[in-house]
């Protein structure tokens, strides 16, 4: 499913709305969790999952192509914890 | 450490539909549950979600292992199953790495 699905399941259920509308709604909602992250705070929703962020140290990584060191610095990077119904739900058929 | 911010919920992300959109709290609400129940509909259907700019949510199947109860040390199998994933694109990256 990519984006473009998922506003089109939308539109089915949601006659009453203008696909713009929707669009901007599916914004909305993933701007939200991108912000709240990038501000260093968590997402909780229930059933589905939590986002966090987690630090990374900076480390000496190296060019895969050259082989030369190279200095990656310290960085937070997104993290996703599926929800226990998520999980539980993806593992019965 | 970066300044405190609190936990974002549905409420929250129906609260900010509401304003920007001007749709009633509850309207607000039950978008935001559908948004969530299609992505979790498509997941169990053994599709991958993939939202351009946001990130993927992928499954992955793993295979029966021997696993070890870490209180007692006893082996115990760990049945194969489903797992998901959240593979993050390189702008939500770029936007968290910034802060």
């Amino acid at each position: 499913m990519i984006r473009s699905e998922l506003l089109q399941a939308l539109a089915a259920d949601n006659s009453d709305l203008r696909p713009e509308e929707i669009e901007q709604v599916v914004s909305i909602f993933f701007d939200e969790i991108a912000k709240r992250l990038a501000e260093g705070g968590r997402v909780e929703l229930r059933g589905f999952g939590a986002f966090s962020t987690r630090e990374r140290e900076a480390r000496t990584g190296r060019n895969p192509r050259t082989g030369e060191a190279v200095e990656v610095p310290a960085k937070r990077v997104p993290y996703f914890k599926p929800g226990k119904e998520m999980r539980e739900r993806l593992n019965t058929e | 450490m970066m300044r405190s911010v609190g936990t974002l919920t549905r409420a929250d992300l129906a609260e900010t539909i509401n304003r920007k959109m001007g749709f009633s709290r509850s309207e607000s609400l039950a978008l935001v549950e559908q948004i969530l129940a299609k992505m979790c509909d498509g997941l169990s259907e053994g599709q991958n979600v993939k939202i351009s700019g946001f990130g993927s949510f992928i499954l992955r199947d793993k295979r029966e292992r021997v696993g070890r109860n870490p209180k007692t040390g006893v082996e115990v199998p760990i049945t194969p199953r489903r797992v998901l994933t959240f593979r993050a694109s390189q702008k939500l990256k770029a936007r968290i790495a910034e802060g």
